[in-house]
């Protein structure tokens, strides 16, 4: 007996399958209704009243949030629902700052294009301008709320898809307004960069920093010399920016166009790829053989340090201590060609131009700075080079494509592939297997670790030991794996982390919001141009090779590459709790010294080691050079409070893991011993 | 080395409240808003140190208690003053002249609606749309207790009533520790 699984729309029979909502249903019958706030990867809002479509017997309904029924009989489209899409519309350009021409956004508003799309000719309300003060706190994100339709898509993305929630609706009716806790900054919360709310928001609201006129300016300055490096995810999406397909290699153009525009050299971000894997994968055997701070986390996504910086800081010193690729090129560039060039450094400009919002903010950390002057002195989008090269009127699919300059522009496809999920972990695995076995590796690809799971696992065996690997993407998946290992339960040997979801090939700042099939594509686009590639395995790049032969003492983890290419990390856990300030010193980089006190019992031996902690600091006259404060916390479980920071170093022996139980217990967790040294380290010069 | 254990100490107790309502609540997220009630109940107002707190024990982003805090009028950021002085300008009470009433308040303790707290943290003046008690127009409410039927002048005997009291209050107070 044959069932009738089918749905009438606008009159033709379309089979249901397993979609969620009718939305899906008729978008797959062909008829792409218009949406402001539905995404089939977040949870469904219903809030923009664009997907409302009729159904028989039941009236007007938003297709988004119902489910599709056996016989239901549907209309997309009647005068009813077209006069109410375009009121709806309407109704949300009168709240809106309807300054188009200036917006970056603009041609790429969704707002905009649906106003045309729907023939909204007029806004008949009156203007209600908001004039709320630009959010330009942050390195990596600007936040206009004058530009909000209050979609809650920004919102969403962070609360589900990143498991962060740093910005949240606020207040009430006209007032309401999407900002971060206490109507505070960006630069202020736990923010960690990674600019999905930047991708998803339909309007100018939440976008990328501008910073194209900077690179602009260092262009036309005589003086300079402007150099570029191309990160890897760039090549197989800017081709969308000018409507090529997802996943087409346009590096060869992009490097031609970058030529006209008038920078001097471009490289390959892919070289420090290959760099960061002889450094990474010598860390990792390295550790795995003393079986030391394992597992190993990759430490090339910045939105990932720092979210792990916040909510992980027992975890740092996992972390490889690899500067991310981004930074590797700035400390090489400004360190090599210098002296190949003759050219003093401080005339040197390296401008990245990277998928990814978090770089901006990466770019800018005082850490990444010599002699005052920024390794990386500018970093720029995919949708700011595009539209760069759309402002000088570039031709951008007319253009030979032409190659990357020598030597930062050769790479192996071991470097392309950083740019999915799983790239770094492939790369590295490439060359650690090798180098264990001491044999020529014949099938280079780990099809395990591919894909657009969030967590992938997988057993590799080398030389007759098992390493087990995760790639995780998204940060709610690294959050999951993070509190694993925090809590000591994780079997893994290695683990790559990437903030966004699918990888660098979906940051925030490509062009749109990559769903799915548009991840795999720019995937699949990395992958074959990895099989493209002259060499595969990084450890085959000779350029690197030589590189380090010249410059760091011939060979990755040697004391000069350390100097150069590895960093530290910062805790920045706490941001949020009750504290109490009890010292402040009035020097400008006091050390700051947190103690933290269980709120739930009086008796807490907090309070005794942060009365030691001040005594010893009176006792040795620092009171100007620290600020101590008091942080109260009655959280529990894998997150539970930090005990005792000094400076950037979380003190393990002082961390309340797990509950304790005797009183024993207490007082050797927290023992002042191990405070004392600390606060020597920093504070006796 | 005893003053920095106690001022932790005091720290503690003053939190005490809030660990005792998060306890209590189990520390249940779905229980956002009555543990917020609670904690507002104890403490007048929901100060910044509390709602991240709160927020951080539960293991909600900051940014949605406050979110939660910002969109109830119950819930105030704000401290307000001891005597909660709360007028009814709702329909029946605007038309019964509700507006005179709260001109001679704030007149009288200099407040207005954008501060509208008092220097000494005595009183704080609002309106409210309706307090259900239309019979009894124009309607004020101090703290708890109801007034129907006020007048601008009735108010303000009710005002120095109170602004007396605690003159006393703090001579008593001062008597106390001279006596010490």
């Amino acid at each position: 007996m044959k069932i009738n699984n089918t749905v009438k729309i606008n009159g033709i029979d379309v089979e249901i399958g397993d979609e969620k909502n009718l939305l899906e249903l008729i978008r797959k019958a062909g008829i792409e209704i218009p949406t402001f706030c539905y995404h089939s990867e977040l949870s469904v809002y219903g809030a923009c009243r664009l997907c409302i479509v009729e159904v028989d017997g039941k009236g007007i309904m938003a297709s988004c949030s119902t489910a599709p029924e056996p016989g239901m009989v549907i209309h997309t489209d009647t005068k009813e629902i077209r006069e109410f899409r375009k009121i709806n519309v309407e109704l949300l350009l009168a709240n809106h700052d309807r300054e188009c021409p200036t917006c970056p956004k603009s041609s790429h508003c969704a707002l905009q294009d649906l106003g045309r799309r729907l023939g909204v000719e007029k806004v008949r309300f009156k203007e209600n301008p908001k004039s709320v003060e630009i959010d330009m706190s942050s390195p990596s994100l600007t936040r206009d709320p004058n530009k909000c339709v209050l979609c809650g898509d920004c919102v969403r993305v962070c609360k589900e898809v990143q498991g962060i929630g740093a910005i949240d609706f606020a207040n009430r009716g006209s007032k309401s307004c999407v900002a971060p806790a206490f109507n505070d900054n960006l630069a202020n919360v736990e923010c960690v960069n990674c600019g999905q709310c930047a991708a998803v928001c339909p309007t100018g609201a939440i976008i990328p920093r501008q910073d194209a006129e900077k690179v602009w300016d260092a262009i036309y300055d005589k003086d300079k010399i402007v150099v570029a490096q191309i990160a890897p995810a760039v090549r197989v999406a800017l081709g969308e920016y000018f409507g090529i397909e997802p996943g087409a290699n346009v590096a060869g153009k992009l490097v031609k166009a970058m030529k006209i525009m008038g920078f001097d050299l471009v490289f390959d971000t892919s070289f420090t790829a290959d760099m960061t894997i002889f450094e990474e994968a010598t860390e990792f055997i390295d550790r795995f053989k003393k079986a030391d701070k394992l597992p190993l986390i990759t430490s090339c996504c910045p939105a990932w340090v720092k979210f792990a910086e916040i909510y992980f800081p027992e975890l740092l010193h996992n972390i490889s201590t690899c500067k991310s690729p981004q930074q590797m090129f700035g400390s090489v560039a400004k360190k090599v060609l210098p002296a190949q060039t003759g050219i003093k450094r401080e005339n040197i400009v390296v401008v990245s131009v990277m998928p990814c919002t978090a770089k901006k903010f990466e770019a800018t950390l005082p850490k990444f700075k010599t002699d005052g002057i920024p390794d990386v002195d500018h970093v720029i989008t995919t949708v700011e080079i595009g539209r760069m090269i759309n402002s000088m009127g570039i031709k951008f699919n007319d253009l030979e494509p032409e190659a990357f300059d020598m030597p930062m522009g050769f790479a192996t496809g071991g470097g392309v592939i950083f740019g999915a999920t799983g790239g770094v972990m492939e790369a590295a695995l490439r060359y650690a297997v090798e180098k264990v076995e001491g044999k020529k590796l014949k099938n280079v690809d780990f099809k395990a670790v591919r894909g657009m799971e969030k967590i992938k696992e997988a057993e590799i065996d080398v030389a007759g030991t098992k390493i087990n690997v995760a790639v995780v993407n998204g940060l709610v998946a690294a959050r999951e794996v993070a509190t694993q290992i925090a809590q000591g339960k994780s079997k893994y040997h290695f683990v790559e982390v990437m903030a966004c979801p699918g990888g660098c090939i979906a940051g925030g700042g490509q062009p749109g919001m990559a769903d799915l099939k548009v991840r795999q594509m720019r995937a699949q686009g990395l992958y074959q141009s990895d099989k493209n590639m002259q060499l595969q395995k990084s450890q085959d790049n000779y350029l690197v090779e030589e590189c380090y032969k010249e410059n760091f003492e011939g060979c990755p983890g040697s004391h000069a590459a350390h100097h150069a290419l590895h960093t530290h990390y910062k805790n920045r856990s706490q941001i949020f709790d009750a504290k109490v300030p009890v010292i402040r010193g009035t020097e400008k980089n006091s050390v700051p010294i947190i103690v933290t006190i269980c709120a739930n019992r009086e008796d807490c031996p907090g309070h005794n080691l942060l009365a030691r902690v001040v005594k010893y600091v009176k006792d040795n006259g620092w009171e100007n050079k620290v600020n101590i404060d008091a942080a109260f916390s009655s959280r529990q479980g894998p997150d539970a409070p930090i005990c005792v920071t000094v400076g950037d170093e979380v003190l393990d022996s002082c961390v309340f893991r797990n509950p304790m139980n005797t009183e024993e217990e207490i007082r050797n967790r927290c023992e002042f011993e191990s405070v004392r040294k600390a606060m020597d380290a920093c504070l006796k010069t | 080395m005893d003053q920095t254990i106690s001022k932790t100490a005091r720290m503690i107790k003053h939190l005490e409240a809030v660990n005792r309502i998060l306890k209590k609540n189990n520390f249940d997220k779905a229980r956002l808003i009555p543990i917020l009630q609670a904690v507002q109940e104890e403490y007048k107002f929901l100060s910044k140190d509390i709602i991240s707190y709160v927020a951080t024990s539960l293991g909600i982003p900051p940014a949605r208690v406050y979110g939660v805090a910002t969109f109830y009028a119950h819930f105030t950021l704000e401290p307000k003053g001891k005597y909660l002085i709360r007028l009814c300008d709702g329909t029946a009470c605007h038309v019964k002249a509700s507006i005179p009433i709260l001109e001679a308040l704030r007149k009288r303790l200099g407040v207005t609606q954008e501060n509208p707290t008092t220097g000494d943290m005595l009183f704080t003046v609002e309106t409210v749309s309706c307090l259900g008690a239309c019979g009894l127009a124009p309607v004020l409410v101090i703290n708890d207790e109801v007034h129907g039927q006020v007048t601008p002048e009735h108010a303000l005997e009710l005002l120095e009533k109170i602004i007396e009291k605690e003159k006393n209050a703090v001579a008593d107070e001062l008597t106390k520790e001279v006596a010490q």
